[in-house]
């Protein structure tokens, strides 16, 4: 069986920038694959080659072993996208907007009403079918949108950010659904920036960065292939620096400790990475106690997403995210972007 | 929402192996389509039904105040109409017409702009022509609840009433001139950067083709360099015709409809003038739209 999505060396540039270099990837049937890296790193514009919104410079693209480049009117009938900005008519009803949705996707009739009914409840959007989408909250926005892009029933539903800028708990319900969406069979392929977001619901995950894939396997293959505990100690709430110094040489010479870095935005506190053992809080706070030193706090955690994406670029998404945002001009990407 | 249950719906599955066909132009999803792209048109009017009363309550004022401002001028003197009122009413007709076809790229720039263009462009459309063919459906339908309007309105203002084959001539050239001008349109809207540059080249466009034409005045009472542009004017064409069919009882296609300076241009020549405009029209936009929309 073909895979839902197949991406294979995917390039896309506009003028000077590279926005997609080598993007690959194999999403299979009935998973939900997040895609994570910073802003700008090229997920979007992965997406748009996807849904033939953007023809790529070069490389394979397919859906269900569709080419979304060859046969791009095939490949819309198995996509349904549902894009970073939710894009409605505010004029007209949310029903009408999936009655017009049905219509584009060439639904008969009846199939069309009893499909509207049953989306709309299973995003409990029943008490605000007739109202107009002009006066809708961004969490009502966004599941509209999700709505009208699971009407004709997509092989692959294919969601950009789908959370960004909604309240905790609209993000949660979101999150639900997205997890019962998988349940019955529907193939999920979602970016992201949030690695809670791809920790907490993709199967498979590929973390891009600069328009290249540089990791790629389910979330916690990923975490074991950067190896080793995190471990977080703060000896006080505010540590002087010369305290952190000390305790930092003596846990450095910690047989199963690999490395210690003082982190000065944290009170100075000291971020360790230690081969796992059962053994390594006690053993640390002893060894502290026996020079002298308190313990104000110590946790142990396996690795996280960002861990792995810190180890293949040096840099963390945060910060990757932050930089990268001040660069943008998005206004000048949506003109470019315009069709 | 939390609590609604997602039964384990296998039936939210669509099957990867089905076979697809992919409907073409004229097919009836193309209908279906086109259908539905227009409603959300209609909807919209509906809705938001101001564009309309303006789009009706201002040729009706035109007809009024120029109408009055004209008032006084000497019988005979724009031709054989009986007073301004009568001549005036075939240019205020295509004019309104003119500008409503001239707008209607607009809707479908702001779609751009706002990325709803991308919802359709992302469906599985048997041919995005339904988009433009739905825009053209929407302003035909618009133009021709205006025309209405106004030979409402000016019959009542005392211009007379063409009889039914008469009354078919005006609906034929009305649709001409929207088809072409809602053609260039469209082509526009897909070929500019933005909704300012749409509005500019339609405000560059639309009050000087009105003065450039036979709309308020008779050719006779330009100087020679404004008739030989006025009597280049499609604008003209559309004109002439329809003033003539509401002066003259009898008519045909052999009909002198004006008098240009190179020649009689008649009421058959008129039509071809016009049917030529659209093939045109639709000959340059047609790359275009293939371009961006294919
Ligand atoms: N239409 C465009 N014109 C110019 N640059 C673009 C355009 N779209 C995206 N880019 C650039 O390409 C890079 C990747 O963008 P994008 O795919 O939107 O990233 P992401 O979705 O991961 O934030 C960014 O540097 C962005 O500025
Ligand atoms: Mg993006």
């Amino acid at each position: 069986m073909a895979p839902a999505v197949l991406i294979q060396n995917l390039q896309k540039r506009y003028g000077p920038v590279e926005a997609v270099k080598d993007v690959s990837l194999t999403v299979e049937p009935g998973q939900i694959f997040g895609l994570l890296g910073p802003n700008g790193a090229g997920k979007t514009t992965t997406l748009r080659c996807l849904c033939t919104l953007t023809k790529p410079d070069l490389g394979i693209v397919e859906v269900a072993g569709v080419s979304a480049i060859k046969n791009p009117k095939k490949a819309r009938q198995l996509l349904g996208y549902v894009a970073q900005e939710v894009a409605l008519d505010k004029v007209l009803t949310g029903r009408e907007l999936l009655q017009l949705q049905a219509a584009l996707y060439h639904l008969p009739r009846a199939v069309a009403a009893e499909r509207i009914k049953a989306t709309l409840a299973l995003l409990d959007l029943d008490n605000y079918a007739d109202q107009k989408t002009g006066t809708y909250s961004g969490g009502l926005r966004k599941r509209l949108d999700l709505a009208a892009g699971l009407l004709h029933q997509p092989v692959v539903l294919v969601l950009d950010e789908p959370t960004v800028g909604l309240d905790i708990e609209s993000r949660r319900v979101i999150w639900d659904f997205l997890r019962q969406l998988r349940d019955s069979g529907t193939t999920v392929l979602m970016t992201s920036h949030y690695l809670e977001e791809i920790d907490a619901l993709a199967d498979r995950v590929a973390i891009i960065d600069q328009g290249k894939v540089i990791a790629e396997g389910t979330p916690s293959e990923l975490k074991d292939q950067v190896g080793g505990d995190r471990i977080t100690l703060r000896i006080r709430e505010f540590a002087p620096l010369d305290e952190a110094e000390k305790a930092k040489a003596m846990i450095q010479a910690l047989p199963f400790v690999q490395d210690v870095l003082i982190n000065p935005d944290q009170g100075n506190s000291l971020n360790l990475v230690v081969v796992p053992q059962s053994e390594a809080l006690s053993t640390i706070q002893q060894a502290l106690k026996e020079v002298g030193l308190p313990t104000f706090g110590i946790a142990q955690a396996r690795p996280s997403l960002d861990d792995v994406y810190l180890a293949a670029t040096g840099r963390t998404l945060l910060d990757a995210d932050v930089a990268a945002s001040g660069k943008r001009d998005p206004k000048a990407e949506r003109k470019q972007n315009m069709r | 929402m939390t609590t609604t249950p997602v039964k384990p719906n296998t039936s939210l599955v669509a099957p990867a192996n089905s076979p697809l066909k992919t409907p073409g132009l004229l097919s009836g999803e193309f209908f279906q389509e086109t259908f539905a792209l227009a409603r959300r048109l209609f909807i919209q009017l509906q809705r938001r039904p101001s564009t309309l009363i303006a789009g009706i309550i201002q040729p009706l004022l035109w007809l009024v105040l120029f109408g009055a401002l004209f008032q006084n001028v000497p019988e005979g003197l724009f031709g054989t109409s009986q007073n301004y009122g009568q001549f005036l009413g075939a240019g205020v007709i295509v004019f309104t017409a003119f500008s409503g076809a001239l707008n209607a790229g607009l809707p479908v720039m702001f779609d751009r702009e706002f990325g709803f263009l991308n919802r359709l462009l992302v469906a599985p459309l048997a041919s995005r022509f339904s988009i433009v063919l739905a825009s053209a459906i929407f302003i035909t339908a618009l133009s021709l609840i205006q025309t209405a309007a106004i030979i409402a309105v000016s019959a009542l203002l005392g211009a007379g009433l063409p009889g039914p084959l008469g009354l078919s001539i005006v609906t034929l050239i009305v649709l001409l001139l929207v088809l072409g001008v809602t053609a260039l349109s469209l082509g526009l809207a897909f070929a500019l950067p933005g909704h300012v540059e749409l509005i500019a080249v339609i405000f560059v466009t639309n009050l000087p083709l009105l003065f450039a034409s036979t709309a308020l005045v008779p050719l006779s009472f330009m100087p020679t360099w404004l008739q030989a542009i006025a009597s280049l004017n499609p604008l003209s064409y559309a004109i002439e015709p329809i003033r003539y069919v509401y002066l003259h009882t009898h008519w045909s296609l052999s009909s002198v409809v004006l008098q240009a300076p190179w020649g009689s241009v008649t009421m058959g020549v008129a039509l071809l003038v016009l049917i030529g405009f659209d093939a045109l029209a639709l000959i340059s936009v047609q790359r275009l739209l293939r371009r961006t929309l294919a």
